[in-house]
């Protein structure tokens, strides 16, 4: 059974969306849940990708990716029409959502993209959202105005001030963590390095932060132990005990590096990839 | 085979056909070796190691069978295959013949003859075995019941199925246990379904025991006869994710479901340093390599795998063998097996071990890893080792390894892979209310495979532990019986009310 692409559209530089039909998966998903997705089933990598919003009646879910290595350039290059061999999901357990009070949503890059369903289900479960979102350059912000229409407040920040404020996110988190009342919960999905220095800032102020990891994944089903995390000093999978976790447990140096384990060799299947398609092997 | 022997097995089969192949001709017919390919050529290759028996070979081996009145190796055998009748047929030439016997009791030969423990089961109880006081000289049951499986290979007949009985099966996970269940269940008339969430069906027979020990082609072949009898497959689909078991009782109208998900949570020794980069645990290490077929990266693969030159497989099963077997076809150069008991105590079957040693693995045996050192970039570059000596029997009446203080000692290694065990994975406890668990997490069942919830029935790793292909064929197996007793009394409740109301 694969899933056909009904629509896709390059979002910035190397930011792209796509509405993929899997009818089973549109129905279960809850905000903070996952896919796993393969191009090919024979030779294939596995790869989780968040699901950002999804349409029960039209059986489509949303996905946004970011392109980085051989699997997802692949998967920018597919149009409309084309097909994914799998998409298995919704993986990872659903984001606890509840009326907290005043929620401040930071997303960082691509992270906006998980971050916005939950932010969507905190406003309707009556919070007042606080949104901070970070890039590092005004092409490469997204969900802006999908954002703004969510958010009783909205800051955007970028590193080399081409837009918004120019400043990292933790500026302004730090800011709105000194208000009066301060916060209820923070909630914060993007890099790992924004989301360890988020958590100090949040952890400072005693604001209890959720966050959402994304690591390399095989099976999704709590079978081989890949995306193992630490929490709290003790191995958790991000599959099966997560995605999402407290944030000021979180060992991320620990997951940074095991983010990174097979860099090098992704970096060779990358480029033979882009070499192949520029003398034409690859379609 | 020279001329000579070629006529001596004429000779023997004639007296065999008459009855009269005495016991004592039986114990002269030497023992028959299984080829095998060279050691040093098949490291680096992932085909089949052992290559299977001659014809002639299975022949003599078959008639070392005594024929046995009592048939102590049936009751060694999880599912009571016909043992001394096949391999008479064998001696006789019918293998045809020989297969139809095997499938009476089993559906999957030509993969249990590849990894059945025979040596702990049917060759264990062999009374030539006993004979010679070495099981190892037992008749070698599943080296023949490969044998008929791979020569009547390729022309697999479908069984029969009967009439649709309009009931709907839903068969969770497409292990042995599933596909098991799944073409009992088809047989009887149901539509069936098997809902896989792995996007290749086949469970630890396709991403877990390697190529080189169980070609996948074999278990392609048993999923094929499934969906030529009809049964459905369904990849990619994670009961208790996708749909719930109760939703798809309730919301898809399936009136019985049989649970197979397997073993599936990892374990990891609880030590500093498993969460380093270049720390696998034998589920990964073999999933990426068996069903993404790592071994092919760069050269059409997307899968990654550490590029390992040494490599430290912790644990002494079979898994372990297999992690151990698979790092030297990766290319690693030296490969060290750790194990904290001593060789006599090792859970592997007898040849993965040979198999291992013929390879180059190097045995640490009594030695158990204390911690894993890594470098500034988290990567893997020693494991911190301790002695262990052999104390009293503990509950398993194994002697129990003690740590030798002020022992330890350093093994440089760029990967280390852990090989220890799992635990029952979580998925189904966390998403099926009113199902009942043991304290393991392994799903209760009475003596027919069911479960404490009505019309659900589970077997095979799920239910018993980290078990065997056998065991969960064999509960399949049962499951299916009970099901389908389940399915003709509720249809048969079903058109009593229907009457009554017309
Ligand atoms: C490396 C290795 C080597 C082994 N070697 C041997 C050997 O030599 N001899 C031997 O007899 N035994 C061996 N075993 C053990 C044997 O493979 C298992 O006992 C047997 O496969 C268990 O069968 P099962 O029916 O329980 O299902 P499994 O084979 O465990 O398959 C379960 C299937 O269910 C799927 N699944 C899990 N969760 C879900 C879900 N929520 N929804 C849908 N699908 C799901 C999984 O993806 C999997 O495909 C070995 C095991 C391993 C790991
Ligand atoms: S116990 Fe051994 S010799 Fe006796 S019937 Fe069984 S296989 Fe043959
Ligand atoms: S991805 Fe395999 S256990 Fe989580």
């Amino acid at each position: 059974m694969s899933h056909k692409i009904v629509s896709s559209r390059q979002l910035s530089e190397n930011v792209f969306t796509a509405e993929v039909e899997a009818p089973l998966i549109a129905a279960a998903r809850k905000p903070g849940q996952f896919v796993i997705i393969s191009i090919n089933n024979e030779y294939g990598e596995r790869i989780p990708l968040t699901i950002a919003d999804a349409d029960p009646a039209r059986g489509t879910i949303r996905l946004i990716w970011q392109r980085v290595g051989k699997t997802t350039s692949e998967l920018s290059a597919l149009k409309t029409g084309d097909t994914i061999a799998s998409v298995a999901g919704p993986l990872g357990c659903p984001t606890h959502i509840e009326k907290f009070g005043t929620v401040i949503c930071i997303g960082g890059g691509i992270g906006n993209a998980p971050l916005l369903p939950i932010a969507k289900a905190l406003k309707q479960a009556g919070n007042k959202v606080i949104s901070i979102l970070g890039a590092r350059n005004k092409e490469l912000l997204i969900l802006e105005d999908e954002f703004a229409k969510i958010s009783d407040e909205l800051i955007v920040t970028t590193d080399d001030g081409s837009y918004g404020r120019k400043a990292l996110v933790t500026e302004p988190l730090k800011e709105v963590c000194q208000r009066n009342p301060r916060p209820d919960q923070a909630f914060v999905i993007g890099p790992a390095i924004m989301m360890k220095f988020c958590c100090e800032v949040t952890k400072q102020f005693n604001v209890p932060t959720q966050v959402s990891l994304n690591t390399i994944m095989v099976d999704g089903t709590g079978m081989c132990g890949g995306c193992r995390v630490e929490i709290d000093g003790k191995p958790k999978f991000v599959c099966v005990d997560g995605p999402e976790f407290d944030g000021h447990k979180v060992n991320f140096d620990l997951m940074m590096k095991r983010l990174n384990a097979y860099k090098d060799l992704e970096k060779r299947a990358h480029e033979q990839y882009l070499h192949n398609c520029k003398i034409g092997l690859d379609k | 085979m020279t001329e000579k022997e070629n006529l001596d097995i004429e000779q023997l089969a004639e007296k065999h056909k008459k009855g009269e192949l005495k016991a004592s001709d039986r114990y002269k017919i030497p023992p028959q070796e299984m080829p095998a390919q060279d050691g040093v050529k098949r490291r680096s290759n992932v085909s089949e190691v052992a290559t299977g028996y001659t014809e002639t070979q299975a022949r003599l081996e078959a008639m070392r069978c005594l024929q046995c009145k009592n048939a102590p190796c049936v009751e060694g055998c999880p599912v009571r295959i016909k043992i001394k009748e096949f391999t008479a047929a064998i001696a006789q030439g019918d293998y045809k013949q020989a297969l139809a016997i095997i499938k009476e009791n089993s559906l999957l030969p030509a993969v249990c003859g590849r990894v059945c423990p025979q040596e702990v089961q049917c060759q264990e109880k062999c009374t030539v075995g006993l004979k010679f006081k070495d099981v190892d000289k037992a008749v070698s049951i599943g080296r023949l019941e490969r044998f008929a499986a791979d020569l009547s290979g390729g022309n697999d007949s479908v069984p029969a199925v009967a009439a649709q009985t309009g009931m709907k099966v839903a068969i969770i996970g497409s292990g042995p246990g599933g596909i098991v269940a799944a073409a009992d269940a088809r047989r009887a008339g149901h539509d069936v379904t098997i809902f896989e969430a792995f996007h290749k069906p086949g469970g630890v027979m396709v991403y877990g025991i390697p190529e080189f020990r169980l070609p996948k082609t074999i278990v392609q072949k048993e999923i094929d006869v499934l969906t030529k009898m009809g049964v459905k497959i369904v990849c990619n689909f994670i009961v208790g994710r996708t749909m719930t078991i109760e939703q798809l009782m309730k919301e898809d109208g399936f009136d019985a479901v049989y649970i197979g998900v397997g073993a599936g949570l990892p374990s990891f020794m609880g030590i500093e340093g498993e969460s380093l980069v270049g720390v696998y645990s034998a589920n990964e290490y073999l999933t990426r390599a068996n069903l993404m077929k790592a071994y092919k990266f760069g050269k059409g693969a997307d899968t990654p795998i550490a590029v390992s030159k040494k490599v430290a497989v912790v644990g002494g099963g079979n898994v372990a063998m297999d992690s151990a077997r698979m790092a030297v076809r990766l290319g690693a150069e030296k490969v060290y097996l750790i194990y904290r008991r001593s060789e006599n105590e090792m859970p592997a079957r007898i040849e993965e071990v040979h198999h291992a040693k013929e390879e180059g693995i190097e045995f640490h045996t009594l030695q158990n890893p204390k911690l894993i050192i890594g470098d500034e970039n988290g990567k893997v570059v020693a494991v911190e080792c301790l002695k262990y000596e052999l104390g009293e029997p503990d509950d398993s009446g194994r002697r129990r390894p003690i740590a030798i203080e002020g022992s330890e000692f350093q093994i440089p290694v760029d990967t280390v892979i852990i090989a220890i065990g799992n635990a029952a994975n979580p998925l189904i406890r966390q998403t099926t209310a009113g199902l009942e668990f043991n304290k393991w997490g392994n799903i209760v069942v009475d003596e027919r495979c069911k479960t404490s919830l009505e019309g659900v029935y589970a077997g095979g790793d799920i239910v018993l532990g980290a078990a065997t292909v056998i065991l969960a064929m064999g509960q399949g197996r049962i499951a299916a019986a009970a099901i389908n007793e389940y399915l003709s009394n509720k249809k048969k409740l079903n058109s009593g009310r229907m009457s009554k109301e017309f």
